[in-house]
């Protein structure tokens, strides 16, 4: 039940906006958005790591075709649910300062999304699965397009394009499963779409070799993986700073989740089949990703590519299917969640103050605004994975999963941890150290404001970093089951 | 039964009514008809089959449904005539009571047991539709239109009629299941070739009533002329009846294998040429009105999908798929007409730059006109996500995997057109013929909120009426 409340509360919250005007509604949305958090909190207090599939709720939806509105939580879900709901107050936070227009719809549109976002990693009904991917894909639309910049309705016209002939993808292999189905143990329908009977039917080494990539074109589009990334840097820059973070910080998650929950599991011959082929692209992707990145004159854009770069070290764990790898996903869809919407949000700061994005133009930030500098620095030293921080977790699991799976492309997908001290250092050393420039001579340092929403994430870098083994702790059953899923057949 | 009556007694009461000269009154009286009909319609539900005129009408749960659907449409249609009562429209009347005549046709459409009755159904909607399409009398455009449809329509009704006679003339019989008899035990083989003509003949006449292609060829121009109003009774009301006359009229009567083996394949065919000519020839619109006629085309694409994977019995997935489908697809495109009549007629323009910066200046405008265009894309959340999932999935049942890769991919390409409104009303800003507020009443309202609401209802609660065949 307290699943459902976690998926309705944002959506009562998002309609009940329409009754606040301006500030007000800035307030109510982060109020409602903190409940949302408390309510996650609270779940994961409760959870117990010994049981899959808490706070389960199933109820007939579409009767007729045996589709079920079944939700749940099992240890994996929970860590996203607590990513999702923890950045959604901060972003909204992080947007306090700025001036937008029709404030309600905007706030309004965010919780509509983390209902959606909430749905797609607590479903446990491969419909209502489609269903919440599609829900958290709209808002993300309307919050880039009618929000962001200059070229706006081209790329996010793009972005959803490309996202939707993905999902429709899956969509496609979601129905064909379906029918391979046979009725739930309850009710009249012919067949089911629930996440248990997907796991066990009996498709033959060829069915699955297709539909590996009906079910997969949707996920690697979300990731986004090399080469489905092109819609990714235009994207995240074009998008105002909020979208941007929802998209880098919780939305590419989407994609791995639904590899670990959606297609191992379902069809792991597939997996094994074009397990190299994912991995060789994965790799493309960091390296590609981490070069580009080194080449970029725009911070934002900088960014951009490099979180394409870590994404495929993700996608790299989790198709390496060892239990080190997909611990490290999840522990890294975590922490890079937290970095990548730090780093956005300081990008945007920057870009508030001086108007410019560009890394030429800017310069000697350090002596204007210490305290930024050394929160820049701390998050810019999570995504490089210091030891200590977050990232290195995550990154150290991910790459020993690579390894264990190859120890040749382990050694060139490490090179990514060279690559991304390379670009980020650069930058750094280039915006916040060295000249002044014309367009930082009036800097200030970060108000009250926005350091408490830099706080949080700073405390979970070090957290994460010094005590991985709480949030592991958490993951490790259900990786453990999904990989017995993948092994059993 | 009630609804025919009812209707058509209504219809002449409200040509009475026309001699108040008072335009006021007519709106109210004409909605207060309709929901009366689609109150009295919902008696004859789960009462069985009941047979009138020597069973030449069969009212049962299938002509229910259907009979909903279209009176429902048409209610919900109606307060998008405002500007008609508004502006002192000297014949609001006749035009009320000929869409309640058409309406007699559409119920006898969806009701039929015998081929006269189809005949006599598909005429009473279409004479109706051919005058209401020249209604606009001194636009050059709107006579082009009327004449444009009124020739091929009769030219059509000629070949369907043709096509009758030949399958009298090979069965001795005009009622559906006398024919679906002789179709399966034919006395005489040679008779054969003559019913497979005749019917693949009332296959050419249906599918130019639901604009299916290669008969498509009209409804763009047909549209365009067509006041607004009028264009979306034509293209939703006329589209559902005419598939549930379609899907009767090939489960009931030609069920049999060896027929099957001749016009299945032609429904096919028909079925990919349209999604392709539908799907493709609305990309490349600059009118929004003729975008929604080429999507209306398209659209009975999905449907013909519906037909070719029946089951052999009106209560299987398809009918059922084909019936939300139908509702979904009315209520959206209500919709999407609605606010479209509602700008054309203040900015005076029909093109994708009329909707700019609409977000702005009509905020509810646009949500409807965003959710009706996520609906017709079969975007979840809404009514036709589920109506195209039905269909698709009943097509898979039955082996049509090609046809459904093929849907889905003109499904993909319908994405680009049907966002370029939503592009252009919340991404593009107002220029100096469109910063003006769209003047919209709250009756007007209250019908725009209440057509979202429905899609979206039928979008997340799709079980309420998804299995009710």
């Amino acid at each position: 039940m307290l699943t459902v409340i976690l998926l309705l509360w944002p959506v009562a919250a998002a309609l009940l906006l329409h009754f606040f005007k301006g500030g007000a509604a800035r307030v109510a949305a982060f109020g409602a958005a903190l409940v949302e958090f408390v309510l996650a909190v609270y779940a994961a207090l409760t959870f117990n790591v010994n049981h899959s599939g808490q706070f389960s709720f199933n109820h007939e939806w579409i009767a007729s075709a045996g589709i079920n509105f079944h939700v749940g939580m099992d240890g994996l879900s929970l860590l996203l649910v607590l990513l999702t709901t923890f950045l959604v107050p901060i972003i909204l936070l992080a947007s306090y300062r700025r001036n937008i227009e029709n404030e309600s719809v905007f706030y309004a549109l965010v919780l509509f999304m983390e209902t959606g976002l909430v749905g797609v990693f607590t479903a446990q009904d491969a419909f209502l699965f489609y269903f919440m991917w599609e829900v958290a894909l709209i808002p993300i639309y309307f919050l880039a397009g009618v929000w962001g910049g200059e070229n706006r309705a081209k790329v996010t016209f793009k972005f959803f394009l490309y996202t939707i002939v993905g999902s429709l993808f899956m969509l496609a292999g979601f129905v064909y499963l379906y029918f391979q189905t046979g009725p739930a143990a309850s009710g009249l329908a012919a067949h089911n779409s629930d996440i248990a009977s997907f796991y066990n039917l009996n498709l033959s080494v060829q069915e699955q070799s297709w539909l590996f990539w009906l079910i997969f074109a949707a996920f690697a589009v979300k990731m986004p993986i090399f080469p489905f990334h092109t819609w990714q840097p235009d994207t995240y820059t074009e998008s105002p700073a909020p979208a941007t973070m929802l998209l880098s910080g919780i939305m590419l998650k989407m994609g791995i989740y639904g590899c670990m929950r959606w297609l191992l599991p379902v069809v792991p011959s597939g997996v094994s089949q074009w397990q190299n082929l994912v991995l060789i692209l994965a790799i493309i992707g960091i390296i590609y990703g981490a070069i580009i990145a080194i080449r970029q004159q725009d911070v934002k854009r900088l960014i951009a590519y490099s979180s394409l770069s870590h994404v495929g070290l993700m996608a790299a764990g989790v198709f390496s299917l060892t239990q080190i790898g997909l611990q490290g996903a999840s522990i890294q869809m975590l922490a890079h969640g937290i970095n990548v919407v730090g780093m956005f949000f300081i990008a945007d700061a920057i870009e508030r103050r001086t108007g410019t994005r560009a890394i030429a133009n800017l310069g000697g930030l350090t002596r204007q605004a210490p305290v930024l500098t050394v929160c820049f620095l701390v998050l810019l030293l999570g995504t490089v994975a210091l030891p200590l921080t977050n990232g290195f977790v995550g990154e150290f699991l991910l790459l020993a999963g690579v390894y264990e799976y190859n120890a040749w492309m382990g050694a060139v997908a490490g090179v990514t941890i060279i690559l991304a001290a390379v670009y980020l250092l650069r930058m750094f050393q280039r915006v916040m150290l060295g000249p002044d420039s014309s367009f930082t001579a009036t800097f200030t340092d970060l108000t009250g404001a926005e350091l408490a929403v830099l706080a949080p994430l700073i405390v979970l870098v070090f957290w994460i970093g010094l005590f991985p083994n709480m949030f592991l702790h958490l993951s490790e059953g259900s990786v453990m089951n999904i990989l017995n899923e993948v092994v059993k057949r | 039964m009630n609804s025919i009556i009812l209707l058509s007694v209504l219809g002449l009461g409200n040509l009475f009514l026309g001699f108040l000269r008072s335009n006021r009154l007519l709106l109210p009286a004409a909605m207060l008809m309709l929901a009366l009909v689609f109150g009295i319609n919902l008696i004859d539900w789960n009462e069985g089959a009941q047979p009138f005129f020597n069973d030449m009408l069969v009212i049962d749960n299938f002509s229910v449904a259907f009979t909903g659907v279209v009176v429902l449409t048409t209610f919900l249609l109606l307060p998008f005539s405002q500007k008609y009562v508004r502006d002192g429209q000297a014949n609001l009347a006749e035009y009320y009571s000929l869409l309640l005549f058409s309406l007699v046709g559409a119920v006898m459409m969806v009701a039929y047991n015998h081929l006269l009755m189809l005949f006599v159904g598909i005429e009473t909607l279409s004479i109706a539709m051919y005058v209401l399409a020249g209604s606009d009398k001194r636009n050059l455009r709107s006579n082009e239109a009327a004449l444009k449809y009124f020739l091929m329509g009769s030219f059509t009704t000629g070949i369907l009629l043709f096509g009758i006679a030949l399958v009298y003339g090979a069965t001795g019989t005009f009622q559906l299941s006398q024919i679906s008899f002789a179709v399966q035990n034919p006395i005489n083989d040679s008779l054969q070739p003559m019913l497979y003509i005749g019917m693949l003949l009332m296959l050419v006449g249906m599918g130019f009533k639901v604009s299916a292609a290669p008969f498509h060829f009209w409804t763009p121009d047909v549209y365009e002329g067509t006041p607004t109003f009028f264009a979306a009774f034509m293209s939703t009301v006329v589209k559902a009846a005419g598939f549930a006359a379609f899907l009767k009229l090939m489960v009931q009567v030609f069920p049999a294998a060896s027929a099957q083996g001749v016009w299945l394949p032609t429904l096919t065919a028909m079925c990919a040429l349209t999604l392709l000519i539908g799907n493709v020839g609305a990309v490349a619109q600059t009118s929004v009105k003729r975008m929604l006629a080429y999507s209306s085309v398209s659209h009975a694409g999905y449907l013909l999908i519906g037909l070719v994977a029946f089951n052999g019995q009106l209560e299987g997935a398809s009918a059922n798929g084909i019936f939300f489908y139908s509702l979904a697809y009315s209520v959206a495109t209500v919709a999407a007409f609605g606010v479209l009549k509602l700008v054309a007629d203040q900015r005076q323009r029909e093109d994708y730059n009329g909707l700019n910066g609409l977000a702005k200046t009509n905020p509810l405008l646009a949500f409807v006109m965003t959710v009706a265009m996520l609906s017709l894309a079969g975007i979840p959340l809404t009514g036709g996500f589920f109506g195209k999932f039905f269909i698709f999935s009943a097509a898979v049942e039955n082996g049509y995997i090609g046809l459904v890769v093929f849907a889905v991919v003109m499904s993909m390409v319908s994405i680009y057109y049907y966002l370029r409104p939503i592009i252009a009303m919340y991404m593009r800003n107002t220029d100096v013929t469109t910063d003006e507020p769209i003047h919209v009443t709250s009756f007007q309202s209250a019908a725009l909120f209440l057509l979202a609401l429905l899609t979206m209802v039928l979008g997340v609660l799709p079980g309420l009426l998804s299995g009710i065949l």
